[in-house]
């Protein structure tokens, strides 16, 4: 690779350019060479459209528009609101959370506890497991935002997911209220995870789990709560 | 209490502060109460004056170094006397060295530590334990 091009051309101090355009002309020796531009390729697109009419005395056709005109004008002038062309982008992932990366979630019920970070859902929610055998974290969604990432990895790159693991089957189903119920009454029930949730999380751990398995001490060490002792400043430390 | 170090033409010393910080260098003349003109040719130290505040004295001295002298006569001392590798064998050195390493610990890598740690504090309490109730019997 060479030197970058640069132009010869320059912006002087008082805003006008070193060379004039024909200047730059000459000095590139453009008139040697010919221009050759591709025409821009118009595809035409039908505004009317022809359609039978039935009925002796209609001319059997007419030619209508394809988009209507609108039947309604407003008589005075309002101002429309401009078109919102921007369109949401997916979430950066941070470039230390990679697959397998070991994580520390700081908030939620399970704060504190270091999980394995398996890929990021559509949603931008980082999906993690525990693995629930070792440290009780289930198949769970972590805004990243809300955790430390470590420079600890495993590597997981053999590991399958299911492929339903997505954002819809993390939500949870709406509570419907009966009419005649109070407004404070709320019916005692025990949450238990479903068949489908149980199956897929014994698929994903057993795999997981070999690669933890396979690491000098880091069963023990996901099972171990992350905790801060004295002098020892998150900001000043490395993970 | 008698003094040895002293601030000498031909002190090594180690920058506390500022872009060479954990450097050694070495003082060539002194300029006043201060500041003291110093060169670290083999380290990298530009010659420059530096505050006495900024530097700590070490225990070796570059013998027979007239002041002011250019960077190669400080160069040569220094290789010759071979102060890097000594310094590098001092209590002093491997604690900075010590400390540098546990401060890039990783997460992983503290708990791993504290559980070597506790794993040695079993097995001194376990034998501090069997000798006492050895002792009283």
């Amino acid at each position: 690779m060479g030197k970058p091009h640069q132009s010869r051309n320059k912006v002087l101090p008082g805003g006008a350019m070193l060379y004039s355009r024909s200047q730059m002309y000459r000095k590139r020796a453009l008139y040697k060479r010919k221009k050759v531009g591709t025409k821009k390729v118009v595809q035409e697109i039908a505004k009317t459209i022809v359609k039978p009419v039935k009925g002796d005395k209609n001319g059997n056709q007419r030619v209508l528009p394809v988009q209507r005109e609108p039947r309604y004008y407003p008589t005075e002038d309002t101002r429309r609101p401009l078109v919102n062309r921007k369109k949401q982008r997916p979430t950066k992932l941070r470039s230390s959370i990679t697959p397998g990366t070991v994580l520390i979630l700081l908030a939620g019920n399970h704060r504190g506890k270091r999980v394995v970070f398996l890929k990021q859902l559509a949603s931008g929610l980082l999906l993690v497991t525990g693995p629930y055998k070792i440290n009780g974290v289930p198949l769970r969604r972590v805004d990243q935002a809300y955790v430390i990432a470590t420079k600890t990895k495993l590597d997981i790159s053999g590991v399958k997911l299911p492929e339903r693991l997505n954002d819809a089957y993390f939500k949870k189903p709406q509570v419907k209220r009966r009419k005649n119920q109070e407004m404070f009454e709320e019916e005692e029930k025990k949450t238990e995870a479903s068949p489908e949730k149980k199956e897929d999380q014994a698929a994903v751990d057993s795999q997981v789990i070999a690669a933890v398995a396979k690491v000098d001490q880091m069963k023990p060490y996901l099972r171990a709560p992350f905790s801060l002792r004295k002098k020892q400043y998150p900001h000043a430390m490395a993970f | 209490m008698v003094f040895t170090r002293f601030v000498e033409i031909g002190r090594v010393v180690l920058v506390n502060t500022g872009p060479d910080a954990g450097k050694l260098c070495v003082i060539v003349d002194v300029i006043d109460q201060r500041r003291a003109l110093v060169d670290g040719p083999s380290t990298n130290v530009k010659r420059q004056a530096m505050n006495f505040s900024n530097m700590s004295l070490t225990t070796f001295v570059l013998p027979k170094l007239a002041h002011s002298v250019h960077s190669k006569k400080v160069r040569q001392a220094f290789d010759s006397e071979k102060i890097l590798e000594k310094w590098n064998e001092t209590a002093w050195a491997k604690k900075l060295r010590t400390r540098t390493v546990r401060r890039n610990l990783t997460d992983f890598d503290r708990f791993k530590v504290k559980r070597a740690k506790q794993k040695k504090a079993r097995l001194i309490n376990g034998e501090v334990k069997k000798r006492r109730r050895a002792s009283k019997q």
